[in-house]
């Protein structure tokens, strides 16, 4: 799973900066509609409903790029504990990518609610009505979702850490452009 | 290749900096959740306003709390596919399942203490369209907001007996409400009410043109009225012994009447009807033909969601649909999570 070169390959990283802003919208309008009575609460869960689709087929997708283009290496001079945790990391991003969609979609169908997105396409049902369900699904979505957001956070600060203090070319890794030549 | 240099230091700019970015990150999403905004009516306090001083009844919807289930059809003439195109429009029998139920946050008032009766609504169509609709029985909506609607919710919890005197003075547009709620003209079935959907809709026709319409069902059962006195006097239960003896005798029905409004009419404030004069297109008949114990009936674990639509109608300016969504689904997701309050009757299908 890793891979030779120093970056993550073109098609990692459109997929990782797509998603980027895919998801930091969705954590946004998930808590804004969700406190909301405003008109606007319409239109924010039709596109909760719809992005929270397109997100569940880029993670697919990019779980399938990462098995076949593997990662680089970690710098040899992290410390165990941040390379424990950066790949740790990895595998949360990847369960909640999966996990959050597949858990609404859930919620809403032991809800009986149907199922639009926007354009009027409709999904089917993946479970049958259940209060116990539906409860406790709503509760997963609606925690893990802080979770999630507390886990960018992190992976923000960790990212501005490699940039700007240890400067070990794990930003680089997955810039959107290619880096200025590499320092010395 | 980058490599990392022999000492990594930690400067005070690039700490700002993670600081900074980190801490601007997590106020914006407290800001979008509500949370340094205490003022911003949120679901929660919308449905926590509806509760009774005694609390929510757990287990139940937190308005419209006390209801008996139907199922039946819905009888389209197809009228109303030059309006939209929905396929409940198109002629034909769809089947339906609703509730009738009383405006009462407490499912064991007394049918002669609520004014407000209403109707859930859910037609399927066999292409897989669902349209959910929840009417009442009064001619107008009390407030044009839903700021209004948890003041007034405030107003009449309250215990000084001036402010409902003060939140109709400042709510001139409660007046049409008041006199229909004030006028005395009860009766004493669910099958005599008119049920009007009140909130404007869009209605898209199949050539992609766009009308404001509302509905209404008018009941084909003459309306006799009686006094509220005397509807109290029949019981605390009687509108669910009447309409389940009714309809096991005969099939109760409701036409489904479509008003389009003219341009210029207003589309965002339920409490004006519009003129008398605008088109009105018959659209079909609603068949009541079962009714079902609310514990043991198809509508129990319904949400009648109003945004719930069709291709062929969506949400207009009118500012209650998404605010009734939110607070539904609120009330959905508490009721389902106290299930285990609610009593079920052994027959019931499973949580």
């Amino acid at each position: 799973m890793t891979s030779p070169g120093p970056r993550f390959t073109a098609l990692q990283r459109l997929l990782h900066w797509l998603m980027a802003i895919c998801i930091i919208s969705m954590l946004f309008i998930g808590v804004g509609m969700v406190s909301t009575v405003m008109p606007k609460y319409v239109p924010l869960i039709t596109t909760h409903k719809t992005l929270g689709m397109a997100i569940l087929v880029l993670a697919l997708l990019r779980l399938g790029v990462r098995f076949y283009s593997g990662a680089p290496a970690l710098p040899a001079d992290l410390p165990e504990p941040m390379k424990l945790a950066a790949r740790l990391s990895h595998y949360l991003f990847y369960a909640l990518m999966i996990a959050m969609p597949l858990l609404g979609w859930a919620m809403l169908s032991t809800a009986d609610y149907p199922i639009v997105l926007l354009g009027g396409v409709r999904l089917p049902a993946i479970l049958p009505r259940s209060d116990t369900l539906h409860t406790l699904f709503w509760a997963a979505h609606f925690y893990l979702a802080f979770a999630f957001f507390a886990l960018i956070l992190v992976h923000i600060a960790a990212a501005l850490f490699h940039l700007l203090v240890r400067r070990d070319g794990v930003f680089e890794a997955m810039a959107p452009l290619n880096p200025t030549t590499p320092r010395d | 290749m980058p490599h990392s240099p022999s000492s990594p230091r930690l400067t005070f700019g690039a700490a700002a900096i993670i600081a900074a970015v980190v801490a601007g990150s997590a106020a914006a999403f407290a800001y979008t959740a509500g949370w340094l905004s205490p003022q911003r009516l949120t679901p929660p306090k919308l449905v926590d306003a509806l509760a009774p001083p005694g609390g929510p009844a757990l287990g139940y919807r937190r308005n419209h709390a006390k209801g008996i289930c139907f199922t039946g059809t819905f009888e389209s003439n197809g009228k109303g596919a030059e309006l939209s195109q929905a396929q409940a429009f198109k002629a034909g029998q769809y089947p339906v399942l609703g509730r009738f139920n009383l405006g009462t946050p407490n499912p064991q008032a007394p049918d002669g203490t609520v004014r407000v009766r209403g109707m859930g609504l859910q037609i399927a169509t066999p292409n897989g369209e669902v349209w959910r609709t929840a009417m009442i029985n009064a001619p107008v909506f009390p407030v044009a907001t839903p700021e209004a609607f948890y003041q007034l919710l405030h107003a009449a919890g309250s215990k000084d007996p001036e402010a409902m005197k003060s939140f109709v003075a400042a709510h001139p547009e409660f007046a049409s409400f008041g006199a229909w709620a004030g006028d005395g003209a009860w009766t004493a079935s669910y099958a005599e009410e008119p049920y009007n959907g009140l909130n404007a809709f869009i209605f898209i026709d199949p050539s992609g043109t766009e009308r404001a319409a509302r509905w209404s069902l008018v009941p084909a059962a003459p309306a006799v009225t009686i006094t509220q006195a005397e509807l109290e006097k029949r019981g605390p239960d009687y509108l669910e012994k009447e309409i389940t003896e009714r309809v096991r005798q005969a099939p109760q029905r409701w036409t489904m009447n479509v008003v389009i409004a003219n341009p210029g009419d207003a589309t965002a404030d339920p409490t004006k009807a519009w003129p008398a004069d605008r088109r009105k297109i018959e659209v079909g008949t609603l068949v009541v033909q079962k009714i079902e114990a609310e514990a043991d009936g198809s509508c129990r674990d319904v949400n009648f969601d109003p945004t719930v639509l069709p291709p062929g109608i969506r949400v207009s300016d009118d500012p209650f649909p998404a605010a009734r969504s939110a607070a539904y689904a609120r009330s959905y997701d508490l009721r389902t999570a106290e299930s285990r309050y609610y009593p079920r009757t052994p027959a019931s299908p499973k949580p």
